[in-house]
């Protein structure tokens, strides 16, 4: 027995199966259970005790186990006209602030990628680091920024282009430039990857084919770089739909967004049913773009 | 372009440090230079308490996430093929896009259950650091694998081949050479997980404030100077760090270049059997 | 007793031919699939003690495959392997008496030399002043002795490749396998490293397995070559073997280059047999006995440098053995000439001929569209049946 357990222990199959088991372990309990339980719950009735939602499945008389679903939460979702409009807002300003990024980013990225080797390691470094400093401080900064005594404000007033602030806190302008500001990096870093791997033997030969500079763009460069545009996209997008910081402090209660819904439903209405439908519908919306990224992600680590 | 977009990237930050040196208690009214926010700060008490609290969970947090996160990636990367490979990588890349409000909604849901039905995990600073492992461990082992890609397979291959049974082999040339990855995977985990609000404060119990959920109460009344003084103490670590970091690894990175420059070119060997060209 | 010497004398250089010896490594029909590909198709080998043997074919073939079943990286699906008359189906990688030499070298960058040659001597709790003695040994027949120190990335690509083989040798593996082993040489460094590697194999008299798609390399190093192709072998035998009694046209085609000549069998003679080729008025006769039926298809080859070459008709007409031609193309190499010549029938037949003589003193045999007549032995063409 001991003997072997000794030679199992030694075998690169057991140490394979220890490898996998732990973080297997560690994801099925705490990354693909909560999600059952969400959605068990956007499932259960609203009531009043602690925690404030029915339960599912309930023992009767007889031992049987009966189950009582309830698409209430779902249908409410459906006809109350706050809910579809804050998800139709949400994926509307992600969906904007997206292209705004891949506009913003890709003449950086490429500026980055054609610059020399010295110049193109500051700069990615320089794109890196507000990404290491706190994010809710950077989105902070713009309330400074963008408020009635801010700086743009008191600029604009001081050369004498305004005489009254423009409102920009806490409207959908503050949002977007959140947004961008907060996530063009992750458009970025995708973006240089593919730029850089781009030949450029490719547009000499395009343009010796008597291509000029805006046809070889858009038919040479915009095709083999569509791999870092569709991972950029997708990693502002994602996150972006079910933002809950940004639209908080720069929209204040003017910017209906899914994420603040969701956490105000939760928070302060301790309504769980409900907020766990709104969930649930959010990763229904999410779940293609996700499973997109996550094939992209598996052919680029695994080199492919 | 380029210039316009750093201007765009940096201008906020630079404000962020200009006005915490500012005396004025409004924000953007330039009313002298002066140091009393820092000072304010560092006599805060409830500041003090949160920024021990979120570096014991970003340590707990980026050593824990380190540690699965390795064995995830070379799961990932190594492992070819075992019952529920796919599954495993959708949770591996999952929580890398998963819209935080999700995640933190449904930990909390699933230590509300555990905590009904074992009696644990208290909220507080367990739940958060747990939460943080979850999502942390998935950008270690995507650092973890992409790095173990680009090793050759036959670096371990060789070691077997020269006696050394599957545990050695990761001991001695697995781990060695992701040593790099690990590094760089602790320092993310410890960042992301200083830097995290929204997850920390849905799974977070009474007491427990970490330092994004301070800042976030104090900023969501309006602009707080001591704030300014904080992001730029913050800031400015990050930013050493970074860059020492930074010079590290290009000095590592030439000298190798050098190294190998010279070994091809058989310059540094007196001895070699190649003669040495002039 | 006397015997016993005198035959170990005779078979001393081809093992293979004794009828007393047996094999080191026993291959029985080894079968590797991956999915529906089939890697190697139910292979059997013999290879015996001190051989320097090399799998030859081009990529894909399987070669690797079978070298990887060998070291144990990959299970076999079928079939047995045996080293030293010990089966190695069980017996994992990390403790098999072989070692592998590996194609990308393989060092350990974090490793110092030192540290990659003494590894695999630790794995077996060696005592460290032995290890230490023979690391030093290894080093000396290597000539790295003042580069013990270094990191591999510090090294030379020829050093390199000495301390992947010196850390392969230093186990003293019953078989050492090599992958590729000079492969990532460059040519003037690769010519120089295949006499190294056999002096020190010489030296040594462990059984190399080279695997290589470098045929030049194989005839080179080999005692013996087999060819493989999809998956199996097209013929084992010694480089002359391979080279001047190739077996079938992929092996005829595969090493050198071979006009290969469609046709029937006329006549099969106790002796010799005489192919009349097909589409032309072409005749060979060949001195060696066959077993075809008369008017069986088959193939003849024949090699460009054993077709001599004159610009004036043969004395004597021969109804076999001779053609004509005119100069197609003529490929001036240096220390030889490639001509090719075109038949009546449109056939070209690609011929070398070394330059004896610089071009003025007329080494040319022939102009562009001249006339030239050909012939050749009849121990020169090979028939082919497969």
């Amino acid at each position: 027995m001991r003997d072997r357990f000794k030679k199992w222990i030694e075998s690169s199959s057991a140490w394979e199966s220890i490898i996998v088991a732990i973080p297997y372990v560690w994801l099925f309990i705490f990354f693909l259970i909560p999600f059952f339980i969400v959605l068990k719950i956007s499932f259960a009735e609203y009531i009043l005790a602690s925690p404030p939602f029915s339960t599912l499945f309930s023992l009767a008389d007889s031992g049987a186990m009966y189950m009582t679903v309830i698409f209430d939460n779902f249908i409410y979702l459906w006809e109350d006209s706050l809910y579809r409009d804050t998800y139709v807002n949400s994926l509307k300003i992600s969906v904007s602030s997206t292209i705004l990024c891949l506009l913003v980013g890709y003449p950086i990225a490429y500026g980055i990628a054609r610059a020399t080797p010295t110049a193109k390691k500051i700069m990615l470094l320089m794109v890196i680091l507000p990404f290491w400093t706190s994010f809710l401080l950077r989105v902070y900064a713009w309330i400074g920024l963008l408020s009635d005594q801010g700086t743009i404000n008191s600029f604009l007033m001081w050369i004498g282009i305004i005489d009254s602030p423009i409102k920009m806190l806490y409207t959908e302008f503050a949002v977007y430039v959140g947004i961008v500001y907060t996530y063009v990096p992750f458009m970025i870093l995708p973006l240089f990857a593919s730029i850089e791997k781009l030949d450029m033997t490719l547009h000499e030969a395009a343009a010796d084919l008597g291509s000029r500079p805006f046809t070889i763009f858009r038919t040479i460069t915009i095709p083999l770089t569509m791999p870092g545009i569709i991972a950029g996209s997708l990693l502002v997008f994602i996150p972006a739909t079910g933002e809950f910081v940004i639209p908080d402090l720069l929209g204040g209660g003017n910017v209906l967004m899914i994420g603040k819904v969701l956490y105000s439903e939760f928070n302060s209405n301790q309504d769980w049913p409900i907020a766990s439908a709104v969930a649930i519908v959010l990763l229904f919306l999410l779940v293609i773009p996700m499973m997109i990224y996550q094939k992209y992600q598996a052919k680029e680590s695994s080199g492919a | 372009m380029l210039c316009l977009g750093f201007a765009f990237l940096y201008i906020p930050i630079f404000l962020l440090i200009f006005y915490s040196f500012n005396y004025s208690k409004v924000v953007p009214v330039w009313g002298g230079f002066s140091l009393r926010w820092y000072v304010e700060l560092f006599q805060s008490e409830e500041i003090w308490k949160s920024v021990v609290l979120s570096l014991e969970i970003a340590i707990m947090n980026a050593t824990f996430a380190t540690l699965l996160g390795a064995l995830a990636g070379i799961t990932m990367a190594r492992i070819k093929q075992f019952r529920g490979r796919t599954l495993f990588s959708g949770m591996i890349s999952a929580p890398l896009v998963m819209p935080e409000v999700i995640t933190g909604l449904s930990l909390l849901l699933l230590f509300i259950t555990m905590a009904e039905v074992i009696g644990w995990p208290t909220r507080g600073i367990t739940t958060i650091t747990i939460a943080h492992i979850t999502f942390s461990l998935a950008y270690v082992a995507v650092i973890v694998q992409s790095r173990l890609v680009g090793v050759d397979e036959s670096l371990e291959e060789a070691a077997q081949d020269l006696g050394a049974k599957p545990f050695r082999v990761l001991i001695d040339i697995t781990i060695p050479l992701l040593a790099p990855a690990l590094v760089a995977g602790w320092l993310l985990a410890f960042t992301l997980s200083l830097d995290d609000l929204v997850i920390a404060s849905f799974v977070s119990g009474p007491g427990a404030n970490t330092l994004p959920m301070l800042i976030y109460s104090r900023v969501k009344l309006g602009l707080k100077p001591d704030v300014n003084a904080l992001a730029t103490i913050i800031i400015l670590i990050v930013s050493i760090g970074v860059c020492i970091a930074g010079w590290i690894l290009s000095r590592q990175e030439r000298q190798r270049v050098l190294d190998m420059q010279m070994a091809e070119s058989g310059k540094f060997d007196q001895n070699e059997d190649e003669p040495v060209r002039a | 007793m006397n015997t016993q010497t005198d035959n170990n004398n005779l078979f001393a250089d081809q093992p293979w031919l004794d009828p007393e010896r047996s094999p080191f490594v026993k291959i029985q029909s080894l079968t590797k699939t991956f999915g529906s590909f089939t890697a190697v198709s139910s292979v059997d080998l013999d290879i015996y003690e001190g051989e320097l043997f090399s799998l030859l074919g081009g990529s894909g073939c399987g070669k690797s495959t079978l070298l990887r079943m060998l070291a144990g990286f990959e299970t076999p699906t079928s079939g047995n392997i045996f080293i030293d008359d010990t089966d190695m189906s069980n017996v994992p990688p990390y403790q098999r008496p072989v070692n592998m030499m590996f194609q990308s070298y393989a060092l350990f960058p974090h490793m110092s030399v030192e540290q990659n040659i003494a590894y695999g001597l630790k794995q077996d709790g060696i005592a460290k002043n032995d290890i230490a003695e023979r690391v030093e040994n290894m080093l000396t027949i290597v000539q790295l002795t003042q580069f013990a120190k270094r990191k591999p990335h510090q090294l030379s690509g020829g050093q390199r490749q000495r301390v992947a083989l010196a850390r392969a040798l230093v186990k003293k593996p019953k078989v050492l396998l090599l992958d590729e082993p000079l492969g990532a040489l460059d040519k003037r460094l690769r010519e120089q490293t295949q006499f190294e590697l056999m002096n020190i194999q010489e030296q040594l008299g462990i059984t190399f397995i080279v695997v290589t798609h470098d045929q030049e390399e194989a005839m080179t190093l080999s005692t013996r070559i087999a060819v493989m192709d999809q998956g199996r072998f097209s013929q084992i035998g010694t480089p002359t073997d391979i080279y001047e009694y190739p077996e079938t046209r992929f092996v005829a085609n595969f090493i050198g280059s071979a006009n290969m000549f469609e046709g029937r069998v006329v006549e099969n003679g106790a002796d010799y047999v005489t192919v009349k080729t097909v589409g032309s008025d072409l005749s060979f006769y060949i001195d060696h006995s066959a077993a075809v039926r008369e008017n069986t298809a088959v193939w003849v080859a024949l090699r460009p440098e054993k077709i001599l070459v004159s610009a004036t008709p043969p004395e004597e007409q021969s109804q076999y053995n001779s053609v004509e031609g005119v100069v197609d193309d003529i490929g001036y190499l240096g220390n030889f000439s490639i001509y090719k010549i075109r038949l009546a029938n449109d056939k070209i037949i690609e011929i070398t001929h070394p330059n004896q003589s610089r071009p003025k003193h007329g080494s040319h045999l022939a102009q562009w569209e001249e006339k030239v007549y050909l012939r050749w032995a009849d121990h020169s063409p090979v028939l082919l049946t497969k």
